[in-house]
């Protein structure tokens, strides 16, 4: 039950660092988007549709990212998502953040070993 | 898929999301579902399996529900239901309706700038040249109660003879007084002559524009001085001598600083001093709409500032324009009643001496009556109404033409919203509501343009007045803002946002739903009725424009004409110098040698190749005539020449061609029988045909007085006397040598190939070393001749510059036809080509269609132009309005032009891919 929750919370506290990131190399949708994190995570971390559309829709309404539909040749149409330019300021203020905050996390538990 | 949709769909539902993004949301996670059941699949699951997986992410306990309805706001209840009320917040729904046009247009700055800027030249260009009609024309004078003011006139007096003076020479003096002391309609009346007062004592002249007014002019216009004190009845007495002078608002701006200590100096008129006793109200810049005036003085003073050429007493010297406040109660028509009772009496009072019997007859016939004065009376009204108005309605026609365009720009992108529309109308949207959207664009864009255009004709006018100031007459008009303009310019915006914007807001609104669903993502652009009505708009532009086109041709072929005509001398590297003796006192004798003398030092003038005097410059406006006779060959022949008094030499000086005999010399002088020379015409209609050399003429003159007989001398060819659009007509040249009563105003003519600024250096020396105090003034003759045309000039440019923006804006209209053809038939033309069409085959058939909507605009604009060419009709010179070669030639260009413009567009489809083209279908 501990595991869960604080899975929860972890996720909850780094899902906008991790969408972001993931459309700052190119556009994606949604689908594509999940399928990146389960497998690049090893399946560690899995969004569904409940809580990856409410995400992406939220940052795409504070500016972040930038969805609109696209018809590719024999493909269905879909909704790609791109960083706009504040989203990529904001990704890489939560990278630092991420980045300290993990390190931070490591000296104080390592330093209790040593 | 549908059914991942309809489980979405079901989930969402109660959330009550706007109709258009629910179905965003929905499409998409179904979406997302699709692709995981594909994915279970691939991996070996049955589809059973799959379903269920897929659907236990849904089944998670409403959690995209309710996480959506964190992140999404629902929709007033009003814009989803049918039947709401249209009021309740119509403004703050204005107010969305406006942000929202706002932000369409942001998002799309080539297009809005481009509607801007049309819009605003369009509008500016209008108003324009509104604003110089309604200064010209609508605006009342700034004086007391305007409308209550009649201008008397005698409308039934033709062919008077006698001394003309200033630019509106209705009455004489004695006539006036005559009339001020006998009528009876008008609480007080006044009168005025425009003229100029040379403010420089010898040397080159410095001109300040006057007003000869009699003792209650200020006061019968209710104008109050700003310093000083007007006239009174007391200052306009016969015989007043200096009685002082009250200068304008501006005049005492420029001249004195605006200062007080003004009042009470000294100006000098043509020589004589005047005390400066007031200064009138700002604002006041006389009786004529056009001009200004800097000093006015007592009409009494006419005397004394003119001296020897004065006509204040004479019967036949008309130099005034009379207007009168009604009484309370009387009309104008009763005023003429009352006035044309009191005529026989003051015309029987006032008749010229010098009439003979018939002239006599026709003047105390003459009746006065009164005409309406509250606008002022104008000279510029009458020489630009007319032309202004013809301008108007062609600026008036390119913002039609720029409406369509836009028109056509709004349709386009109403089709693309098409699908957008048409799923919030089968949601249940009010119509009203979207089409108040729609038009929120139109109203944005239509109030830009328009005060945009408003800013712009501010500087436009200024640049049209500009261009009617001469070199002799600049031009002032009241130029602040009033509400007629005001609510032109509005107007304009009004009719030009419902011009270019209803029409496509009520279609996209009119669209079916279905069929706008059913054309799949692209929206349904090729409806017959929808391309039908781009297709007329493009017609139309091309028809208006061609009228345009053809009129512009015409203006700026008659400015060719007149500009390039034969006036019958040579106009170029003429300086004109105007001549004032009246300082010297010369005695009479004495004047003939002097301006001999004088003539001889300008001669000798290094550089100057020919001069001679004259009392009439050619083609400025002066003029001089008198009734000739002659007894020749039988039979009597009685009717009026033109004159002019010319020294030896001044044909020589013109470049007028001497045809037989010689031209007039020094041994013709006052001691020997008069002789003239004459022009062809004048042979024609006088001598009829017989050899003219010996024959004589005799001018009529006063009853009892003999008349002068004439010997003609030498013939010389026609040349244009008072205006470049003359007839031929009868010109006599007599000798200045043997006038009697010689000028003391006379004129120079001075040919060199030297630059005329040097020139002038040189000649005011040589007239300076002969005595300093001749006053003189220099003109450029070609510019004075210019100057008559000035209207000519005016139409010519401006209807040029409308039609060739016309042909641009119909150009780009039937290109942005053509480019949307060739994108709806993408798939036929691709189709064309997979089956073997090549490209020529593929242009052929664009550039028809492009053809075809031409011609048919050519056909319909060449009977317009045929018709409306009765307008322009007075305006033209040396062509009739119905010109087949203009008309030609205007069709020429503009398909010239317009399907040059659709060739790119008509290769850009040919060049298409057919494979892409078919892929997209």
């Amino acid at each position: 039950m501990a595991n869960t929750n604080l899975n929860r919370e972890l996720k909850r506290g780094s899902a906008e660092l991790l969408i972001l990131s993931l459309v700052e190399a190119r556009p994606r949708h949604g689908y594509e988007m999940s399928k990146l994190i389960e497998m690049r995570s090893g399946g560690a971390v899995r969004f569904n549709v409940a809580s990856l559309y409410p995400l992406l829709y939220r940052l795409e309404k504070r500016g972040w990212i930038e969805g609109r539909w696209v018809d590719k040749a024999d493909q269905r149409r879909r909704r790609y998502y791109r960083l706009t330019r504040q989203g990529r300021k904001v990704l890489s203020a939560q990278r630092s953040t991420w980045q300290n905050f993990v390190a931070a996390v490591h000296r104080i538990t390592e330093m209790e070993n040593v | 898929m549908s059914e991942f949709k309809h489980e979405v769909r079901r989930r969402l539902a109660h959330l009550n999301l706007e109709a258009v993004r629910e179905a965003s949301i929905v499409e998409e996670v179904a979406l997302h579902l699709q692709d995981r059941y594909q994915d279970l699949l691939a991996q070996g699951s049955t589809a059973q399996d799959a379903r269920l997986a897929v659907f236990s992410e849904l089944n998670e306990s409403d959690l995209l529900a309710r996480e959506l309805r964190r992140v999404m706001r629902p929709v007033p209840a009003d814009a989803a239901a049918p039947g709401a009320p249209a009021y309740g917040g119509l403004l703050a729904s204005l107010g969305k309706d406006l942000r929202y046009g706002a932000r369409a247009l942001r998002l799309n700055p080539g297009f809005s700038v481009v509607a801007v800027l049309s819009l605003a030249l369009g509008v500016g260009a209008n108003t324009a040249i509104f604003q110089l009609l309604d200064a010209v024309r609508l605006r009342l004078l700034p004086v007391r109660n305007p409308n209550e003011l009649v201008e008397v006139r005698i409308p039934t007096l033709k062919g008077r003879t006698g001394h003309f003076n200033g630019d509106r020479e209705v009455l004489s003096n004695p006539l006036w007084e005559q009339i001020r002391d006998q009528q009876q309609a008008f609480s007080g009346i006044l009168a005025w002559s425009n003229t100029q007062f040379n403010l420089a004592t010898g040397g080159e002249a410095r001109w300040a524009r006057g007003m000869y007014v009699s003792g209650d002019f200020f006061n019968v216009l209710g104008l109050r001085p700003v310093r000083g004190r007007v006239f009174s009845a007391a200052d306009d007495q016969h015989g007043c001598g200096s009685p002082g002078a009250v200068i304008s608002y501006a005049f005492w701006q420029r001249e004195y600083g605006a200062q007080t200590s003004a009042v009470g100096t000294t100006l000098r008129l043509q020589g004589h001093p005047l005390e400066v006793v007031g200064v009138a109200p700002a604002g006041f810049l006389g009786m004529d709409v056009g001009h200004s005036f800097d000093v006015a003085v007592p009409l009494c003073a006419e005397q004394l500032i003119l001296g020897e050429r004065n006509i204040f007493a004479r019967r036949d010297g008309w130099w005034l324009a009379s207007i009168g406040r009604l009484k309370p109660g009387w009309t104008r028509e009763k005023a003429t009643s009352q006035l044309e009772s009191i005529s026989p009496g003051v015309f029987q009072a006032t008749l010229p001496s010098s009439y003979n019997p018939a002239r006599s007859k026709n003047y105390l016939a003459a009746k006065l009556g009164a005409f309406p004065a509250g606008t002022g009376t104008s000279n510029l009204r009458e020489e630009y109404e007319n032309p202004l108005w013809l301008l108007l309605a062609i600026a008036g026609t390119v913002l039609l033409i720029a409406c369509a365009n836009l028109a056509n720009l709004m349709l386009a992108r109403a089709s693309a919203r098409e699908r957008e529309t048409a799923v919030r109308l089968a949601l249940g949207a009010s119509r009203l509501r979207l089409l108040q959207q729609l038009l929120a664009e139109s109203v944005l864009l239509a109030v830009t343009g328009a005060a945009a255009g408003a800013l712009l004709a501010q500087l436009l006018t200024r640049v049209l007045i500009s261009f009617l100031s001469t070199q002799s007459s600049e031009v002032f008009l009241d130029l602040n803002l009033d509400w007629r303009v005001f609510a032109f310019t509005s107007g304009l915006a009004v009719v030009s946002c419902l011009l270019f914007g209803l029409a496509p807001a009520l279609r996209a609104t009119r669209t079916s739903p279905a069929a706008a669903m059913k054309a799949g993502g692209r929206g349904n652009l090729g409806t017959p009725e929808r391309f039908g009505l781009r297709r007329g708009l493009v017609i139309s532009q091309v028809a208006l424009s061609l009228v345009l086109v053809v009129g512009a041709f015409l203006f700026v072929r008659t400015f060719q004409n007149l500009v390039t005509l034969d006036a019958g001398f040579q106009q170029s590297g003429v300086l004109v110098t105007y001549l004032d003796l009246a300082p010297l006192n010369l005695p009479m004798q004495n004047r003939i040698p002097f301006k001999k003398d004088l003539l001889e030092h300008v001669r000798a003038v290094p550089g100057v190749l020919a001069a001679a005097e004259a009392s009439v410059v050619p083609v400025t406006g002066d003029w001089w005539n008198d009734t000739v006779h002659t007894g020749v060959s039988g039979e009597e022949v009685r009717d009026s020449s033109y004159f002019n008094l010319v020294s030896p030499g001044f044909f020589r000086t013109m470049g007028t061609e001497l045809v037989e005999g010689r031209d007039l010399n020094y041994s013709d002088s006052v001691n020997s029988p008069p002789v003239a020379v004459v022009n062809e015409t004048f042979v024609h209609k006088f001598i009829k045909g017989i050899d003219p050399l010996g024959k004589t003429f005799h001018v009529e003159d006063a009853p009892g007085k003999p008349e002068p007989v004439y010997e003609i001398v030498g013939v010389v060819k026609d040349t244009k006397y008072r205006d470049l659009h003359d007839l031929p007509t009868p010109i006599a040249y007599v000798a200045a040598n043997q006038a009697t009563d010689p000028h003391l105003q006379p004129a120079f003519l001075i040919r060199s190939d030297l630059s005329l600024d040097m020139l002038r250096l040189s000649v005011g020396r040589a007239i300076r070393e002969v005595n300093p105090a001749i006053g003189f003034q220099f003109n450029v003759l070609k510019t004075q001749i210019r100057d008559t045309i000035v209207r000519e000039r005016l139409m010519a440019s401006l209807s040029g510059y409308f039609g060739f923006l016309a042909s641009v804006l119909a150009t780009i209209g039937l290109y942005g036809v053509i480019s949307y053809m060739a994108v709806r038939r993408r798939s036929e033309i691709g189709i064309r080509m997979a089956l073997g069409a090549d490209r020529g085959r593929v242009l052929a058939m664009m550039m028809r269609e492009a053809a075809v909507l031409l011609a048919i605009g050519l056909g319909i604009g060449a009977v317009l132009a045929l018709l409306t060419a009765k307008a322009a009709g007075s305006f033209l010179f040396g062509l009739r309005a119905r010109d087949p070669g203009t008309l030609a030639l205007a069709i020429a260009s503009l398909a010239a032009v317009a399907l040059a413009a659709s060739y790119l567009p008509a290769l850009r489809a040919a060049r298409l891919d057919p494979l892409e083209a078919l892929r997209e279908e």
